[in-house]
């Protein structure tokens, strides 16, 4: 049975070579193994190899022929015995090339990629808080605990996990309590070995757990990050849905007070950027609570930034047994009239400050807390935009490449028509944080700052 | 230099400070970190009855024949990308998985994962209609040769990153150890993961927290082109969980019988609750570290010594005969095989590849 040596593919891009030697002759008999040829590609000579016996018949291209076509017959060889198993020394396939596409043999053309699905005709709402609900001023740092506790005593399989988080009560207090209810198997005080831990606690979501990893900072979860995206963001996909990876990372992130500038960033546009995570970072105590539940029931991988300035901060939350909050909703936490404001975290704090002190120069601005960052709302910012006309962005964080730049090209592309002013980002300076106290007031956002872009864009300055 | 079945040999000595001392196993306070080494020598091949040294030999025999052919698949384009080889390693894979409780532990690997797949018994077209990237694959064509899992068999992955699979082991591994059902998590990695950082966070963590966990080091000599002495301190890798106090066991990667003793012992030190053993398999891969390797950092001769005096199939397939297998009847096995992979390239390269929508699928699981 005579079998066709067709030029072989030897890297990823290889479209041709050049066949530099042989190392056979016509009617050698050759076993596993042997090396039959040269073959030298653009990066490299490579060997090769028979992957079965048999006998040399005709060199169809001599050596030294240069530009060779990937799957171009290059010799023909008698194979061993006569039994129906096809080409294991080479192939006798016909191959269909597709001009200068190596790889892409047998191919069909994809032609226009499909639109991606439109999201789901009902949008997901806050739920009613009815007449009459008693509120309860928690500070976001007992929010938060309070959310897990609520958690951990409705599912088993969810556990917390970091360093500092179980007999020292958390480094910032967050979990505070959580021990002495649900003990060591589901409280777990880690070394400090974030790219571990969080290893392990990815792992342990694909093994069908609910892990909460806490990282001391996000600072710390750079040392991490290839788990939060290669292994938990991407596995859905990879596996075409096969296996899920139910994780919630979570920490303070953003600049706290006076740490420098390796213990202060905003790593929100980061994880944003990602295919295949949630990422949620809430301002007030009702949001982290609500959003921080609905994060540990989510079946994917979420990224759930908190902010250690606002930790002590204390709001009001609905008393209510089970308070969940949509994934991927914007909120409006101040209706106005004249310019929007969009932003998250801290920054809302700021917003709302800045707020204030138009009115009272007579700019109604409206104020929007996107809580998750991925999937961005979307809606929410061309709907206030469509009403205001006008819009910026205060984000505690750098300028480049930020959820502020995202805003601005969400507004370019889709709310061009309705923009009375360019869209304004209001931003940390571009510079690592100073210590200094002066200097780190000059680099962080501030009201004053957000104040003098909503002036701008409503002409007003 | 890259000799793994004479290695174990030669190394069985305890250290010479233990030896002027000798200690019964109550003092020796390292006595944990030998004992397995030394359980297995006392009898380091299992005792396979005929049809399961037969059942391994064929196993072994479909992962040689099903690489073989995705080399060739990939020499003629039809596989993409980055694709490693098992040629040559099957024994540590049928070795070690042939002594887990299947449908309870778990396994975890690499990028080289098409012999674990396979040792698992899954259906080689759906592995190979992975290989071209299509529909029917087992990961519908989206993860490829590198990303292949079933959670069915409770096996994990098919990681593309050096190292990150160790990691994610142990958090397998804490799954079983939190739902205590006596299940362990089987983790893979090679001699060149084995340089990871991540990998020794994991063995402190493993250790200290008594996780069910068997680190399988694949030495198969060779970091894509960095050989263990160019790259390693310590060379002997089954000393390296030392610092953490996990035992540690050298073994023939080459002798799928002498792998399977050694999983009786790691597997059984573990369900016992003694927390995880690091085994390290001497083994040797045959085909470059991906298909565009040009492998000019050993010598053709070094790679066929192996071939020729060191192959696991050959040697299973020998001791099979010496047990009265006729020549024809394992030559009706090889045809079987062949065909079997045969059919599997055919599928494989006339299944349609993914429909376009599938593009915007599985990206999250749920919709916000």
């Amino acid at each position: 049975m005579a079998l066709e040596l067709k030029m072989p593919a030897l890297s990823p891009t290889m479209e041709e070579g050049t066949l530099a030697k042989w190392l056979v002759k016509e009617g050698d008999s050759v076993s596993a193994g042997d090396i039959l040829a040269e073959i030298e590609t653009d990066k490299a000579t490579m060997e090769f190899g028979a992957v079965d016996e048999g006998t040399i018949g005709k060199i169809v291209v001599p050596e030294g022929t240069e530009n060779v076509k990937v799957g171009e017959v290059i010799a023909t060889m008698a194979g061993e015995g006569g039994d129906e198993a096809p080409a294991d020394a080479g192939s006798t396939q016909a191959v269909k090339d597709v001009p200068g596409e190596g790889k892409d043999v047998g191919r069909d053309e994809p032609g226009e990629p499909p639109l991606a699905k439109e999201p789901k005709a009902e949008p997901a709402r806050d739920p009613e808080v009815p007449e009459g609900t008693a509120m309860t001023t928690v500070t976001v740092r007992e929010a938060l605990r309070d959310a897990m506790a609520e958690e951990m005593r409705s599912d088993d399989r969810v556990f917390v996990m970091g360093e500092e988080v179980a007999q020292y009560q958390g480094a910032y207090k967050v979990t505070q309590g959580l021990l002495d209810e649900f003990g060591p198997k589901r409280v777990i005080d880690t070394p400090i070995t974030e790219y571990g831990f969080a290893g392990i606690g990815t792992g342990a979501a694909m093994g069908g757990l609910r892990p909460i990893v806490e990282f001391m900072t996000f600072n710390f979860a750079m040392q991490a990050i290839d788990h939060i995206i290669n292994s938990a963001a991407k596995t859905n996909y990879m596996s075409g849905g096969q296996m899920r990876c139910p994780v919630v990372f979570r920490g303070p992130n953003g600049a706290a007070s006076r740490v420098g500038a390796q213990h202060s960033q905003n790593y929100g546009p980061w994880y944003a950027s990602v295919p295949g995570l949630i990422v949620i970072a809430p301002y007030d105590a009702a949001d982290a609570k609500g959003l921080l539940k609905a994060a540990i029931r989510s079946e994917d991988p979420v990224v759930f930034l908190e902010n250690e300035l606002v930790y002590g901060r204390s709001f009001e939350v609905p008393d209510l047994e089970d308070w969940v909050l949509p994934i991927g909703k914007a909120r409006i936490v101040r209706e106005g009239s004249d310019v929007t404001i969009v932003s998250y975290s801290i920054g809302v704090g700021l917003a709302l400050e800045a707020a204030e002190t138009l009115a009272g120069e007579g700019i109604d601005a409206e104020v929007i807390d996107l809580r998750t960052l991925r999937p961005l709302d979307k809606e929410a910012i061309l709907a206030s935009l469509a009403k205001t006309n006008r819009l910026i962005i205060a984000e505690e964080g750098w300028p480049t490449c930020s959820i502020a730049s995202e805003v601005v090209t969400i507004c370019m592309e889709e709310g061009f028509d309705h923009l009375d002013a360019p869209v304004l980002r209001v931003c940390d300076e571009d510079v690592p944080l100073p210590y200094a106290a002066n200097l780190e007031k000059l680099a962080l956002i501030d009201a004053p700052r957000i104040v003098a872009a909503a002036r701008k864009v409503c002409y007003r300055d | 230099m890259a000799k793994p079945a004479s290695k174990s040999t030669a190394r069985k000595s305890a250290p010479a400070k233990k030896a002027a001392a000798p200690k019964s196993p109550a003092e020796d306070l390292d006595f944990v970190l030998h004992s397995l080494q030394e359980e297995h020598a006392k009898s380091p091949r299992y005792k396979a009855k005929d049809e399961e040294l037969l059942k391994l030999y064929e196993q072994m025999l479909l992962i040689r024949r099903f690489e073989e052919r995705a080399g060739q698949l990939y020499g003629l384009g039809l596989i993409g990308g980055f694709c490693h080889l098992y040629i040559g390693q099957e024994a540590v894979a049928v070795g070690l998985q042939s002594a887990l409780t299947e449908g309870l532990d778990s396994v975890i690997t690499g990028y080289r994962d098409h012999g674990h797949m396979l040792a698992y018994g899954i259906d080689p077209k759906v592995i190979m209609a992975e290989l071209t990237g299509r529909e029917a694959g087992i990961s519908k064509g989206k993860g490829g040769s590198m990303h292949m899992f079933s959670t069915e068999h409770r096996f994990y992955g098919g990681h593309g990153i050096v190292g990150a699979q160790v990691s994610l082991g142990g958090g397998l591994a804490l799954g079983h150890q939190y739902r205590g059902d006596g299940g362990l998590c089987l983790a893979y990695f090679g001699d060149g993961a084995a340089n990871q950082g991540q990998v020794y966070e994991t063995m402190n963590m493993a250790s200290l927290w008594k996780l069910p966990i068997v680190f399988a080091i694949e030495n198969n000599q060779y970091a894509m082109g960095t050989s263990t002495a160019r790259s390693s301190a310590e060379t002997e890798f089954y000393r390296r969980g030392t610092a953490f106090r996990i035992p540690g066991m050298d073994v023939n990667g080459m002798d799928v019988l002498e792998v399977r003793q050694a999983a009786e012992v790691a597997f059984r030190h573990v369900r016992e609750g003694n927390g995880p053993v690091l085994m390290e398999l001497n083994t040797y891969r045959y085909r470059g570290h991906s298909m565009s390797d040009p492998a000019k950092y050993r010598t053709r001769e070094e790679v066929q010594d192996q071939r020729e005096h060191n192959d696991p199939i050959e040697r299973a397939k020998k001791e099979l005969l010496e047990r009265g297998k006729s020549e024809d009847d394992l030559k009706d096995i090889d045809k079987r095989i062949r065909a079997q992979v045969s059919e599997s390239a055919d599928f494989a390269e006339n299944s349609p590849e993914p429909e376009p929508a599938e593009l915007y699928t599985d990206v999250l699981v749920e919709s916000y």
